[in-house]
């Protein structure tokens, strides 16, 4: 009997999805060893955001209010708090889950099983798949303390859904550290879009260096992304040139997507850019060098100048659409 | 200032898709052994924070720490020629490190060296776990900055004005050190790194597809004859007890390797339409 402590990511006092997907480990890990699953809101307007999570079969919402933006320092000691009396601890691979879960580890003296893309429970105990070497190996893992801290890739969990009913809120104390003090956030510019999260979207089309600027994101990439209905995406390249921000940056430093489509347009293929697009469904390459290594993955690939592709496929794509 | 930078040798990450497994271990058979590219971006970093870069002259002092086989002096002294004063290898190997061990290690170097700031990658590019670091912080009892793209130093070297890279967006912060930082990609770009000393006026140039400034000649054989100790995990006082172990490794399932090459936009949205039904 395992049960699970789920830590719910919030960023403008409102539940991130990818806590979905930390919910969806922790269901299978509590139904698959007959045990139960409850979930931590930490942070500012936690009290409120509990609201969100109350349909998805935990036994407790549990809710800390921390005033002020994140930072690792404030929040760990009141999950390791909390987290101690549990089997396993998890939270979305997210930057925050990956900031947070390993201090947390630490308090507790527990083993990290990091960006996991899928868990098996064998013979009782929790076996870990995780990909490693910019996904070029799939390693096998086991956690040997009595807590086990664990993050999830998102693109490897389908968000849990919803499945009626509601929890239980009860409030926690929450722990402080003098550490916290030696941090103070100034803010953080939180970046909203109307078009699709990153790494949720069904579709993503993402830009290389060789859009080589900002405005040929906005004129000829955008049409594109909008027509199919997509999130953005970029290579490294095209965020160090910045031509688009940071947040687009899609491999093993940025975010890891697996959409339905994926439209890779004048991006090479770099190894650390498969990391993060080559569990995409279908793999469109756009690119005038047939001999570019996103071949290896690519299940069509258009070999074309993208500056007169990219406009034509919008135009094809908003016909088909109607 | 004084910085530590943590550095470990990887298998060329450009070839990673070369490594090959057999039951419990990865075997990287003619690949080069290279610094991990994230340690270099911290230890670029830490050499722009430790100099003044106009008249070429250091600062600060660097001390580099390697835990991993002998053969990992190559590594720490490829850093000493790139500039940082003395090196530290704690004799290891990969069976006996996980990210605990590694943190209670590097605790100890800490407690020894006292550095102002220890900057490390946010990951090696073979384990890709992104956890050390902040293990190593919460150890110390010291903050941990993680995917830090600026670094702004006030006079008194101890005040910095952080920005890093979330999911959500750029989140700015002020640090009271001693603190853990690890870098992002942006780190590198001309602009980044403030440390007061470097005139305001100088830009550092872009390093293009490079992960650290490259060495000359001089320096290389400078490096060499920096000092370098050898110590080990149990002279350190520390168990090498890992609290999680791989039981296996495999190579992940291909694509269907059928690359179908169009050369029209017509031709492709048929594809998308008929074949592959996305549209
Ligand atoms: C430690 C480390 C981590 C990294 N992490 C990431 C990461 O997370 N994500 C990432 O993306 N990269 C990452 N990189 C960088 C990566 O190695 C590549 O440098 C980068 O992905 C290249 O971006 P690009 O494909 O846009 O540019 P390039 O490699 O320059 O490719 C440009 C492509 O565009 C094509 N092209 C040019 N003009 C046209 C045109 N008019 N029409 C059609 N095609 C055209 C070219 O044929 C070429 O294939 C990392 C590198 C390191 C060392």
């Amino acid at each position: 009997m395992t049960d699970v402590l789920v830590v719910a990511e919030l960023s403008l006092g409102k539940i991130r999805k990818t806590t979905l997907s930390a919910i969806a480990f922790a269901k299978t890990v509590a139904e698959g060893t007959s045990g139960e699953f409850d979930v931590l809101v930490i942070g500012d307007g936690a009290e409120d955001a509990a609201d969100e999570v109350t349909g998805f079969g935990a036994r407790k919402i549990l809710t800390a209010a921390i005033e002020g933006d994140y930072r690792c320092e404030a929040y760990a000691p009141t999950v390791a708090e909390v987290g101690k009396e549990y089997g396993v601890l998890v939270a979305c691979a997210s930057t925050y889950g990956k900031d947070l879960m390993p201090r947390v580890a630490a308090k507790l003296g527990a083993g990290v099983a990091s960006d996991i893309s899928k868990v098996a429970i064998e013979g009782g105990e929790l076996v870990y798949t995780r990909p490693m070497y910019a996904g070029n190996v799939i390693g096998t893992l086991k956690v040997t303390t009595d807590v086990q801290v664990v993050t999830v890739r998102q693109s490897e969990f389908e968000p849990a859904a919803e499945s009626g009913g509601s929890s239980d809120t009860e409030e926690v104390d929450v722990v402080e550290a003098d550490v916290a003090s030696r941090v103070q956030s100034l803010g953080i510019e939180v970046v909203q879009s109307e078009r699709p999260d990153l790494s949720e979207a069904d579709v993503v089309v993402s830009g290389g260096r060789s859009l080589k600027s900002a405005e040929n994101f906005e004129k000829v990439l955008e049409p594109l992304v909008d027509a199919l209905g997509a999130a953005m995406g970029a290579s490294r390249a095209a965020v160090d040139a910045g031509y688009v921000p940071n947040e687009l940056q899609v491999g093993q430093t940025g975010k890891v997507v697996a959409p339905k489509l994926y439209v890779a347009v004048g991006i090479s293929g770099a190894i650390q850019h498969l990391a993060g697009m080559k569990g995409s469904k279908v793999i469109v390459a756009i690119n005038k060098d047939k001999e570019a290594p996103i071949a290896q993955v690519a299940d069509y690939f258009l070999v074309a100048d993208l500056f007169d592709a990219v406009p034509a496929l919008t135009t094809a794509v908003k016909k088909a659409k109607g | 200032m004084k910085i530590l930078v943590p550095i470990k040798r990887v298998a060329d990450p450009a070839n990673a898709n070369k490594v090959k497994v057999s039951g419990a271990t990865v075997t990287h058979d003619g690949l080069e052994w290279v610094m991990n590219p994230f340690d270099e971006w911290a230890l670029e970093t830490a050499l722009r924070l430790t100099e003044n870069a106009a008249d070429k002259t250091r600062v600060g002092e660097i001390v580099i720490v390697s835990i991993g086989p002998k053969e990992a002096v190559e590594t720490i002294r490829e850093a000493l020629g790139k500039g940082a004063e003395r090196g530290i290898l704690v004799e290891g190997t990969d069976a006996e490190l996980d990210s605990h061990v590694v943190a209670q290690v590097l605790a100890k170097i800490v407690e020894k060296e006292k550095p102002d700031l220890v900057l490390m990658g946010k990951q090696s590019a073979d384990g890709d776990s992104n956890v050390a670091g902040t293990k190593l912080a919460e150890t110390l009892d010291w903050p941990i900055l993680n995917y830090v793209s600026h670094i702004e130093t006030a006079d008194d070297g101890k005040t910095l004005t952080i920005k890093r890279e979330l999911d959500v967006g750029v989140q700015t912060l002020k640090v009271t050190g001693p603190a853990v930082l690890t870098v992002s990609d942006r780190i590198l770009k001309p602009g980044t790194v403030k440390n007061g000393v470097t005139p305001a006026s100088f830009e550092y140039g872009d390093l293009g597809d490079l992960n650290s400034r490259l060495s000359n000649l001089k320096n290389i054989m400078a490096g060499r004859k920096k000092p370098l100790d050898e110590t080990t995990i149990a002279a350190l006082g520390v168990e090498p007890k890992r609290v999680d172990s791989y039981v296996g490794f495999k190579l992940p399932a291909g694509r269907s390797g059928n690359t179908t090459y169009l050369a029209t936009v017509d031709e492709l949205v048929s594809k998308l339409q008929t074949e592959a039904k996305v549209l």
